[in-house]
């Protein structure tokens, strides 16, 4: 019994996650004490919904990682998905599972494409996907000439909001769409990852594609799966950005691409598949989340975010990859 | 069309014959509906003057794929090199000597950059993807942190005319383009170091069982492309005059389409020289002619990435 507990003690040791949600116990701990706005019901909604792009467009990338693959493209994807989507329901008006349905079912086709090029052409993934992130987004310029769309009808301004209830600070509170939007894309991928045939195949693909082709599995298909489900999840999130904004910029969400990157691997999924949590991708998006609203709230300058955002990616890329390296000493 | 090759004895090298016969179609489509304003010395003049940037970056960026790795931190290092000069510069805009100083703390700092993100990549053991990400998000901080956002104007003559001026028609951009890419030519195929370069894309553990310190190689590899970055710097610079966080972010994607587009393998071992050139000379004469021919950039950008898949395509259905 000792040793059992002693044994998944020193398992918890190595995680990853562990230090991750070690660091963000600090850090909120820390801002509840620093701040007396971090321990708020608002502030901790307001920090839910900011991050909910990110979050969303993380789980999509976290699956084309796991894979074995990566997409850069997908900014372009959602924002060609939130054009045609926002067209559609300026024109004809319809209701959120339109909007999502449009939107999403664009960032499949694109993904998919994507998924051919890669698998026929048999180039690095993120060649294929910066070529494939010009040419999205330079035809999505062209077509749209770079004009925003606004005067969204009131059901799309007003949003869902659900479990309404009012705070003792006064403020009205519940689930909105950006918030149940992405509990839905986490509890969704979560169970796909890990409690389904396509999951456990999608981490084998990435362990070692050649092992998965010889026992039989379809990786034409994988492949088109994951990256579809990347589109989707782009598609998705650009439906949850135009609901806050009330607008659509064609290149609001360029340069997006490497945030959400970063946010992924922070939490320990690694660059060359098969290895990953979903857990250490939402404490990566938690992280960068937490510390940009801390970092707010504490009044420093924001300036500075970036320059300790990047210091946090790089300590963290380090540890990951001097655990690695111990451990393959280890087995040898 | 092999025969047709072989018989007016081009260069054996299949991505080098694609690029040639790529390029001599655009050359006379361009010749057939712009006629003589394509080839006018003005517009050769403004091509030559605007491909040099994109091929510094190229050249920084292919350095590191020849080895397999990349470097996301190009834009982000070459802003934070002419941030330091544009910063000593302005202090004494009249004197001589603060300039040289300027430049060479410019190379310092790039110098450090390249160091950085060379012990990531070869003794931490980082994928350089990620070390380059990370590095490059920390100096865009660090770049809009001590610059406080703003834009550093107002340099000296001496600084503007390396990036304006020309010697015998020929802009200075060119003539340090093509002086750093003879020099980078002649490390890969003429230095010990080069072949390692080569090997460790190819076989990173052959070449370290071989004796190759390939830690030590990779170091030098990123300090060479940070050290391309300086050079854009003070391009760039000179161009704008001014320096800023944030300039020139789009070139990042475009630098690795080149290099690919010029036949360096993206996976390590493969490309040459010659080929980045060629490529550059595609891609700027495909935008040059759709720009007089008043076609939107946005669709040349989209057209270098569908050129560039075309091409992988054309490779591999070869092959």
């Amino acid at each position: 019994m000792l040793s059992l507990q002693k044994e998944s003690l020193s398992r918890w040791l190595k995680c990853h996650e562990f230090y991750l949600g070690l660091l963000i116990t600090f850090l909120v701990l820390g801002l509840s004490l620093g701040t007396e706005d971090f321990m708020t019901l608002g502030n901790l909604f307001d920090m839910t919904v900011s991050s909910a792009i990110l979050g969303i467009m993380a789980c999509g990338l976290f699956v084309v990682l796991i894979a074995g693959g990566i997409d850069i493209s997908f900014p372009a994807i959602a924002a060609i998905g939130q054009y045609l989507m926002a067209t559609f329901v300026l024109a004809n008006g319809g209701n959120f599972a339109v909007a999502f349905a449009i939107s999403a079912l664009v960032g499949i086709a694109l993904g998919m494409v994507n998924a051919v090029l890669v698998y026929k052409l048999k180039v690095p993934a993120i060649i294929i996907t910066i070529a494939m992130l010009n040419v999205y987004f330079g035809l999505l310029i062209y077509f749209s000439n770079g004009d925003w769309l606004y005067g969204f009808p009131d059901w799309f301004m007003d949003g869902v909001e659900v479990f309404r209830f009012t705070a003792s600070d006064g403020y009205d509170y519940g689930l909105n769409l950006p918030m149940m939007t992405l509990i839905a894309v986490v509890a969704f991928t979560s169970i796909l990852m890990s409690k389904t045939r396509i999951g456990r195949q999608i981490y084998a693909l990435g362990g070692n594609s050649d092992a998965a082709h010889r026992i039989g599995m379809n990786s034409f298909k994988l492949n088109l799966f994951v990256y579809g489900y990347m589109g989707a999840m782009a598609g998705i999130a650009a439906v949850v950005q135009t609901q806050i904004t009330q607008s659509v910029a064609p290149n609001s969400l360029m340069g997006f691409e490497l945030t959400v990157l970063a946010a992924v691997v922070l939490g320990g999924t690694s660059m060359s598949g098969g290895k990953g949590t979903l857990l250490g991708v939402i404490l990566g998006v938690a992280l960068l989340a937490v510390l940009k609203n801390g970092l707010t709230l504490l009044g420093v300058p924001s300036y500075w975010h970036t320059v300790l955002t990047g210091l946090i990616i790089l300590i963290s890329i380090s540890m990951t990859a001097l655990n690695e390296k111990q451990q393959a000493k280890q087995v040898v | 069309m092999d025969v047709l090759m072989s018989a007016i004895k081009l260069p054996t090298d299949r991505n080098i014959r694609y690029l040639l016969v790529i390029l001599v179609a655009i050359l006379a489509l361009m010749g057939l509906s712009l006629g003589g304003t394509f080839f006018s010395l003005s517009n050769l003049q403004s091509m030559s003057s605007q491909l040099p940037l994109l091929g510094i970056f190229a050249l920084a960026m292919a350095v590191c794929m020849l080895t397999g790795g990349i470097n996301l931190s190009i834009i982000a290092t070459t802003n934070a090199c002419s941030l330091v000069m544009a910063s000593i510069i302005t202090m004494a805009p009249d004197s001589g000597l603060m300039l040289v100083a300027a430049l060479g703390a410019g190379l310092v700092t790039a110098i450090i950059v390249g160091l950085a993100n060379g012990f990531l990549i070869a003794y931490i053991g980082v994928s350089p993807i990620l070390a380059t990400l990370g590095m490059m998000t920390f100096i865009n901080g660090l770049n809009v942190l001590v610059s406080g956002g703003s834009v550093i104007s107002g340099f000296p003559d001496a600084l503007l005319i390396l990036g304006n001026g020309s010697v015998m028609g020929t802009p200075m951009p060119l003539i340090f383009f093509g002086l750093f890419a003879i020099g980078l030519w002649a490390i890969l195929e003429h230095t010990a170091l080069g072949r390692a370069i080569y090997l460790m894309g190819s076989n990173e553990k052959a070449s370290r069982f071989s004796g190759i310190n390939t830690q030590k190689s990779l170091v030098y590899v990123y300090i060479i492309s940070s050290i391309l970055c300086w050079l854009a710097a003070i391009i760039m610079m000179a161009k704008f005059n001014s320096a800023k966080a944030g300039y020139g972010e789009s070139y990042l994607l475009v630098a690795i389409l080149a290099s690919v587009l010029g036949g360096i393998n993206p996976d390590g071992g493969f490309g040459r020289i010659i080929g980045i050139f060629l490529a550059l000379v595609v891609l700027q004469a495909l935008e040059s002619g759709l720009n007089l021919l008043g076609v939107s950039s946005y669709l040349t950008m989209a057209l270098w990435g569908g050129i560039l898949i075309v091409f992988i395509a054309l490779q591999k259905y070869k092959s």
